[in-house]
């Protein structure tokens, strides 16, 4: 964990930029997963800024936490915290989406410092944890390797292989991080395809699961400090229900769908709120 | 009342391809495998419920602590497989070529190929190596796997092949997709100046009249089918083309420019995008010209049933290359 420096910006604080950065990259697109990132923006400020171990100035540091963005389309949300910790660049977010970009609109390995694995074909971040998870107990490494799913992605069998998997292994170097914002492509997620009971199902897998409010910082310090701290052998999953769009309450109250739909103007309206939240 | 001619009946998968008094080598992967292992510590065996049926058990049983046994989930086997590279091993992934090549395709897509990492997989029962039926016959495995970019693709012949090829895979940067002969399976090539050498055809045999271009068991048909054909004086050449992609255009090139000969190539895979489609491609694309035919499985499912029934019935035994080969001529 790095050291908490004094004048560290609080968690909220950190939160709030995350945002804020988001915002600016889909407004120079018009366009972008915002309801996404808006959603999970806390959650990404605790993993990075109370939770991860990593050097911004090398991101591929062998002692660094792994984080694995399964869900490539959240990207706009991941080059946010990156660049809030400092591993891309801020004035980079401006080339979010366009041409020769080292931030494609889904993320990418080979593309972007600190993504550590090409997601987007939902389904796979959870397999490639688990053998992430292997290699580095065959290292007797103590990096953690935490991996952001959606409630959407759970439909695809190949997770619930990796969580029987996680179980079996014993893989108490694994957090998965579930994001139930309760919509995927067509529509709300539990009527695409029904996942309840969520935190069950992951124990009946033999997982240590905790459900919390993934928009309340202190419940996901709490949590994420269980995962780490907690004694039962075997993987650990945060199941964090967040609220799309969160901490823009007009783009909140909108009518949700996959893809948010902003209006040109509306971006500069949402950076003044997020702005004008500022401690 | 006589008794009806007994009918041949299917063979257990574990079956060798040998034909009877066929010289063999037992499980020569799983040996290779372990003797690389000895001096390459980043080496990691897993497989997916298919240990005992890729001869990944050699390896297992000698370094029980490197072996992953990842359940019968292809997709999880390939998406770990790719995160064990991440972290700096070299998984050697393996399972039979139908669930590779069909269920797990975009995990080795995106979370291998697409990262160039350095997995090796590892599939037994390639093409009709197996009287099952569809379900575990991999006869477009070549096809799919060849649509992948990056992927090196390597269809060995016999015992001697694999022994080579394992460490030339080992020490090839990308990822790998290797069909595999498994239990005691058949050795011919050593009885040839031959090596296995990545991205390299090699003519184990001269001849004026037809040249074969082959990769995996139809290697060696093609030897047999050349030896029937000398009795009737027709001489044969063999160019074995183990890796089939990237191929060795050179080579090949060189070899189908000679003039006067038919160019057949004997592939144990479907007419449809395996080695014969490449080769014809690439002859066309360099404005060759030559009397050109094909030696493949149909574009068909195939039937259930005896090995050697089934080679005939889909002309893929020696004494059907042979056959269609003199008709050719």
């Amino acid at each position: 964990m790095p050291p908490a420096l004094a004048n560290a910006p609080t968690l909220p604080e950190r939160a709030r930029r995350i945002r804020l950065h988001a915002l600016r990259m889909g407004e120079v697109q018009g366009q972008g997963y915002i309801a996404q990132a808006l959603g999970i923006a806390d959650v990404l400020a605790v993993a990075y800024f109370h939770a991860m171990s990593f050097r911004a100035e090398d991101p591929a540091w062998e002692g660094r936490d792994r984080f694995l963005l399964s869900i490539g389309h959240y990207a706009i949300a991941l080059y946010a915290a990156l660049a809030e910790a400092g591993i891309v660049p801020v004035s980079e977010l401006d080339t979010y989406g366009s041409d020769d970009s080292r931030l494609p609109m889904s993320g990418m390995a080979a593309y972007t410092p600190g993504m550590e694995i090409t997601g987007g074909s939902l389904g796979q971040g959870l397999t490639v944890a688990v053998g992430m998870c292997l290699g580095l107990k065959r290292k007797a490494s103590r990096s953690l390797v935490y991996t952001l799913l959606s409630d959407g992605e759970l439909n695809e069998g190949a997770t619930w292989e990796a969580a029987m998997s996680a179980a079996h292994w014993s893989l108490d170097n694994l957090v998965a991080l579930v994001d139930v914002n309760q919509m995927q492509a067509d529509g709300r997620s539990s009527s695409v395809l029904g996942f309840e009971p969520l935190a069950e199902k992951w124990r009946a897998f033999g997982w240590h699961a905790q459900r919390v409010d993934g928009n309340d910082i202190p419940s996901l310090v709490a949590a994420f400090d269980a995962a780490r701290n907690a004694t039962v052998a075997g993987p650990r999953v945060i199941i964090c229900d967040t609220r799309m769009a969160r901490g823009v309450p007009f783009l909140e109250a909108r009518e949700k769908s996959h893809f948010l739909r902003v209006e040109p103007h509306e971006w500069a309206d949402a950076i003044r709120l997020v702005e004008g939240a500022a401690p | 009342m006589t008794a009806a001619p007994r009918r041949a009946t299917t063979s257990a998968m574990i079956a060798s391809l040998a034909a009877e008094g066929q010289r063999t080598a037992p499980a020569p992967f799983g040996h290779a495998l372990s003797r690389l292992a000895e001096t390459d510590d980043r080496i990691v065996g897993m497989t997916a419920d298919l240990g005992k049926y890729t001869d990944l058990h050699v390896f297992a049983e000698r370094f029980p602590d490197r072996f992953y046994q990842m359940g019968m989930a292809e997709q999880l086997l390939m998406g770990a497989a790719a995160g064990m590279a991440r972290e700096g091993f070299m998984p050697f992934a393996t399972t039979y070529a139908v669930f590779a090549s069909r269920r797990a395709y975009d995990f080795i897509c995106m979370a291998i190929a697409e990262e160039h990492l350095p997995v090796r997989i590892v599939c037994a029962l390639p093409g009709l190596t197996t009287g099952y039926g569809p379900s575990h016959q991999a006869t477009e495995d070549l096809a799919i796997f060849r649509g992948m970019p990056g992927m090196t693709i390597i269809d060995p012949c016999d015992a001697h092949d694999i022994a080579g090829a394992v460490p030339a895979i080992a020490a090839h940067p990308g990822p790998v997709y290797m069909r595999l002969l498994r239990g005691n399976v058949p050795l011919v090539l050593d009885e040839y100046d031959y090596r296995f050498e990545l991205g390299r055809a090699a003519m184990l045999r001269d001849g004026a009249d037809v040249l074969v271009i082959s990769s995996g068991i139809m290697t060696m048909r093609a030897l047999e089918a050349a030896k029937l054909l000398e009795a009737d004086r027709i001489g044969a050449a063999v160019l074995h083309s183990p890796t089939i992609k990237p191929l060795d255009t050179e080579t090949i090139l060189a070899a189908a420019a000679r003039p006067g000969r038919l160019v057949v190539v004997a592939e144990n895979h479907s007419e449809i995008g395996g080695l014969g489609e490449a080769v014809a491609a690439l002859l066309l694309r360099h404005g060759h010209g030559p009397r050109f035919r094909q030696i493949a499985l149909p574009d068909r499912f195939l039937d259930a049933g005896a090995l050697p029934t089934l080679h005939d019935r889909y002309g893929i035994s020696t004494t059907e290359v042979a056959r269609r080969i003199r008709e050719w001529l």
